[in-house]
């Protein structure tokens, strides 16, 4: 059943300020996301300001800024700065993304920044990703085959090649899975977008044996079905990729088999 | 799979979720889905009663009908004829995506208002035309 509401120990409190002295013109106020397992509080939000004029483009480079310059403790995964990695997914301005792709431009007022939402928090914005890596190892993303290896290398025409298109350029960030209601109430059984999109990723691969099979394992009222087409994968994504068709077309291959 | 319960074992908070997350058309539209649905399951006991009375003579008939007259009931009546269309355009909609069509996002908001906009116009048509 659904849990509409936060545990007693997740709800938010107000939390510390550090507001700008100097009066800029170009004053950016930073809400965001904190929480400390060596305290025994609540998650909090504490409220950042910075001068825009000294600071980069993106929100990463707000958050980098913030923890250099006014709060050493702050905590967030980043690595690549520039849409590879995705070690910098988090919810911004009430959608999930990329801190690193996100101009602060784009967004009006104050900026607020979570955790990819519904995850256990290890600390601030780190969340515990756990479950979703365990998704994806779940559905075996490598290539499978029946035939013996060739000596040099699996060849692949043009066409098929591009049956995997859309769905390669996937960086696991967990954007997508986090942002579905569907993969919320039921993680444990739901198989979530980013695993989905996976899964038809190998399912489309003209050089892996394994189609059936790889179907047959899917072939659960959960795993799959829990997809209502609520389009909140395929709307974060910041590949622009579209978890929500792949989980369709596995949902066809499905029918038509039968 | 992993035990969602055995993560949070060791008092984790839990991230915001719906507190949080923007709220997006098509996210209002899959929750109007499953409510219409819902409607339409209970609202179907009136359209039974309606059916039943009819066995039960002319008296009974007549006097259901002035019950479905009052405006409480009768309104009640229209929204569900609202719910009736805004469920069965939604479930064309579920149709077209089925076929693996309709997932750009421009298609995907297109359908959603074309939804609405249906659904509307068909409960207006059915009720004053």
């Amino acid at each position: 059943m659904a849990e509409l509401t936060l545990p007693k120990n997740s709800k938010v409190q107000k939390g510390k300020s550090y507001p700008l002295e100097s009066d800029s013109e170009n004053k950016k106020g930073f809400s965001i996301y904190r929480w400390n397992p060596e305290d025994k509080d609540n998650p909090r939000m504490d409220y950042y300001e910075i001068d825009l004029s000294k600071c980069g483009p993106m929100v990463l480079d707000a958050i980098i800024k913030i923890k250099n310059e006014l709060d050493p403790t702050l905590t967030f995964r980043r690595s690549c700065r520039e849409g590879i990695c995705g070690s910098c997914a988090m919810n911004i301005d009430g959608v999930n993304t990329l801190a690193c792709t996100k101009s602060i431009e784009d967004i009006k007022g104050q900026v607020k920044i979570n955790p990819l939402p519904h995850q256990p928090v290890v600390k601030d914005l780190v969340p515990d990703l756990t479950n979703f890596y365990e998704q994806h190892k779940s559905i075996q993303p490598w290539l499978k085959t029946k035939s013996s290896a060739p000596e040099e290398e699996w060849y692949q025409s043009k066409e098929d090649r591009e049956k995997v298109d859309g769905m390669y350029e996937c960086i696991m960030c967990a954007c997508c899975s986090t942002s579905c209601p569907s993969y919320w109430w039921n993680s444990d059984k739901y198989l979530g977008p980013a695993a989905l999109l996976q899964a038809h990723r190998w399912i489309s691969d003209s050089r892996d044996d394994f189609k059936e099979e790889r179907l047959d394992e899917l072939d659960d009222a959960f795993k799959v079905y829990s997809c209502r087409a609520i389009m909140n994968c395929a709307k974060a994504c910041p590949k622009g990729l579209s978890p929500a068709k792949a989980i369709a077309e596995i949902k066809k291959e499905l029918a038509l088999r039968k | 799979m992993i035990n969602k319960n055995k993560l949070n074992n060791d008092d984790r908070p839990l991230s915001p979720h719906l507190q949080i997350y923007q709220p997006s058309f098509t996210m209002i539209m899959s929750i109007m889905h499953r409510v219409t649905g819902a409607v339409l399951y209970f609202g179907s006991l009136l359209l039974l009663i309606w059916y039943v009375s009819i066995v039960f003579g002319p008296d009974t008939y007549n006097f259901v009908g002035k019950l479905f007259s009052f405006f409480i009931i009768k309104f009640a009546l229209f929204l569900f004829t609202w719910a009736f269309f805004h469920h069965l355009f939604g479930g064309i909609r579920h149709f077209i995506w089925d076929t693996g069509n309709g997932f750009s996002l421009t298609a995907v908001e297109l359908l959603a208002r074309l939804t609405v906009i249906l659904s509307l116009l068909s409960t207006l048509v059915v009720w004053f035309i």
